[in-house]
């Protein structure tokens, strides 16, 4: 066997059940954010019990920067792992108040290891005035939240998270997503996070690790993950483009400019991106908001007009009506965006790789 | 009415002293018995048979039990002749032997509400706990014990309750040797016996009275543990 290297999580599991099947063997990078992508029943969450030590596969392998955590006879048990675990249903310990349980798995933290302290961690999670109350007077969104910190208190050397956000109502998943994702900014804890939501894949990760029928297909960028027309993430909803850049201050129109000058979007203020000014944020744009002129067109209401290459041109995925196109194109600043056509807009403008074009932007969303 | 002879009042000191024993010894025992039925892992069928061993009790004559064991501990059985080998007593006829009789006797009534109660808890608690760094001890009494006390105090009743209650297995393991293995319930058997009605109610209606007020007291505390987590 090969040493493993140092700053992954290496990981080799086979495991049988009734009807289900996992085979995996791979390295995680241990830094930001990684996803585990795939739907239910895909093994992503065994595959995460088995990283946590509570499914012991015989002759598994799991090893961590240079510990072994499962190796032949060796084999550390979840509390020695150091590992902080969220789980969808956020069980709290009922019969601790909530400052109970933030400080539970504190107080078991050895001194020296203890990197992240009550203060830092209530505040980041919004949760400082609910120390005093009991663990079954919270809400599902601040129950999350305190679980989040619960974990996060251990000072954790990896995050767990298992479709942390699955239980919670759309609203409550909005007033806790800058929370995640603020998460492993702040505090440098390499964190793997279970999914079937793109939404969440989109907003939070760094890479996406795809799973289906219990083996690990693919892991990328998520950057590489947005840019390729078969992506799993755009199997349900459809194709999306992810940009990442910097988000300025507002205008006299109260419009806020982001990305680089070669690629500059302006869009409006909204709650989450007010005070946002001057930090890194995530724009997400449906393809399908987006339309091709190959001149610039002049009398448009539409604000964002960005030049664009064409790379390639294929089959819109998610959909069985009559046959679409996603163009994928290349902003100037290297990001791509995702333009969803009809096929007889694609042939009337004469579409191909390679051709310059402008892409017409509708609608953006921020992500964070 | 209250005038009891000091047979009886050794009787009942046996009979508090058994129920006590036999109650503690069971919390220990049934405990990683009852955790295991609930969320052990290992073969089903396995699970099931230890299942069913545990609850014989409930439907097998105390006779049938309190035979078995006096063969098995008394001086010609396995136990009994092993242990006389090593230069120690046999256990049938002494209070010893009893206790073992109403351990195994009492087994379902402990089990049954752990189990219950652990299958309630799930795992999902343990393993939290266990993420934030609790050992197994620390897991059992920070989190498992706080959360499933009802359980833990259903139990202890029970077990406590129906070793009071207890009278095959004594009668055929233990005999009625006073100080020794004559619990009330036998003590009451004999006054009856011996037409002497008077001592026969005197010891049965405080019985009954004692066996109402820890019935109630648990239940009251239990009801209000229920409502202080709920």
């Amino acid at each position: 066997m090969t040493r493993p290297e140092p700053d992954t999580l290496r990981i080799k599991a086979r495991l049988e059940r009734p009807g289900f099947a996992l085979n995996v063997d791979t390295a995680f990078p241990l830094d930001g954010v990684t996803a585990l992508f795939g739907r239910s029943g895909c093994g992503k969450t065994t595959l995460l019990r088995i990283i946590a030590g509570l499914e012991h596969p015989p002759g598994g392998e799991v090893h961590f920067r240079d510990t072994a955590w499962q190796s032949g006879k060796t084999f550390v048990p979840l509390h020695r792992r150091r590992v902080g675990l969220v789980f969808q249903e956020s069980t709290l310990l009922p019969h601790l108040s909530v400052r109970g349980n933030l400080l539970y798995g504190y107080k078991r933290t050895p001194e020296p290891l203890r990197r992240l302290h009550l203060d830092e961690v209530a505040r980041l999670l919004g949760i400082d005035d609910l120390l005093e109350r009991r663990a079954d007077q919270l809400s599902g969104g601040q129950r999350q939240r305190v679980a989040l910190g619960r974990a996060l208190l251990t000072s954790p050397d990896l995050l767990l998270l298992d479709e942390p956000l699955n239980a919670l109502d759309t609203q409550t998943k909005r007033e806790i997503m800058p929370f995640l994702a603020r998460l492993s900014d702040k505090t440098g804890i390499p964190t793997l996070l279970v999914t079937h939501a793109p939404e969440e894949v989109e907003r939070l990760a760094h890479r996406v690790a795809f799973m289906h029928d219990g083996q690990l297909e693919r892991l990328e960028p998520l950057r590489d993950a947005l840019a390729r027309a078969d992506s799993p993430l755009f199997r349900d909803e459809g194709a999306v483009s992810v940009l990442q850049g910097e988000l300025g201050p507002a205008d006299a129109h109260g419009l806020h400019p982001f990305g680089p000058p070669e690629a500059r979007y302006r869009v409006p203020s909204t709650p989450g991106a007010a005070n946002g000014a001057g930090r890194p944020a995530r724009l997400r744009i449906d393809a399908r908001d987006v339309s091709i002129a190959l001149s610039p067109p002049q009398d448009v209401s539409i604000l964002n007009i960005i030049p664009v290459t064409i790379e390639s041109l294929d089959k819109a995925p998610g959909h069985h009506g009559p046959a679409r196109v996603l163009a994928v194109c290349r902003q100037d600043d290297g990001q791509t965006l995702m333009a969803e056509l009809t096929q007889l807009s694609t042939e009337r403008l004469g579409l191909r790789p390679h051709i310059r074009a402008h892409a017409l932007v509708k609608a953006v969303a921020f992500l964070d | 009415m209250f005038d009891l002879s000091p047979t009886d009042w050794m009787a009942i000191e046996v009979t508090l002293k058994l129920a006590l024993y036999t109650t503690l010894i069971l919390l220990v025992i049934a405990t990683p018995i009852a955790w295991w039925l609930a969320n052990g892992r290992g073969s089903p069928g396995v699970r099931t048979a230890v299942q069913a061993l545990v609850a014989l009790p409930l439907v097998l004559p105390p006779t049938v039990l309190g035979f078995y064991l006096l063969v098995l501990l008394g001086p010609a059985g396995p136990v009994g002749s092993t242990l006389e080998s090593w230069g120690l007593n046999h256990l049938a006829f002494t209070f010893q032997g009893i206790l073992i009789g109403s351990v195994i006797y009492s087994l379902p009534f402990a089990v049954q509400p752990l189990q219950q109660a652990f299958a309630n808890l799930g795992r999902r608690p343990v393993e939290i706990a266990g993420s934030l760094g609790a050992g197994r001890i620390d897991r059992f009494l920070t989190v498992i014990l706080p959360m499933t006390r009802g359980g833990f105090i259903v139990a202890a009743t029970l077990a406590f309750a129906h070793t009071l209650g207890e009278f095959g297995v004594i009668l055929m393991l233990g005999g009625a040797i006073p100080g020794e293995t004559q619990v009330l319930s036998i003590l009451i058997y004999d006054h009856a016996e011996a037409m002497d009605f008077d001592s026969a109610h005197r010891l049965s209606f405080g019985l009954l009275v004692f066996a109402f007020a820890v019935l109630f007291i648990v239940y009251a505390i239990n009801r209000r543990f229920d409502t202080v987590r709920l």
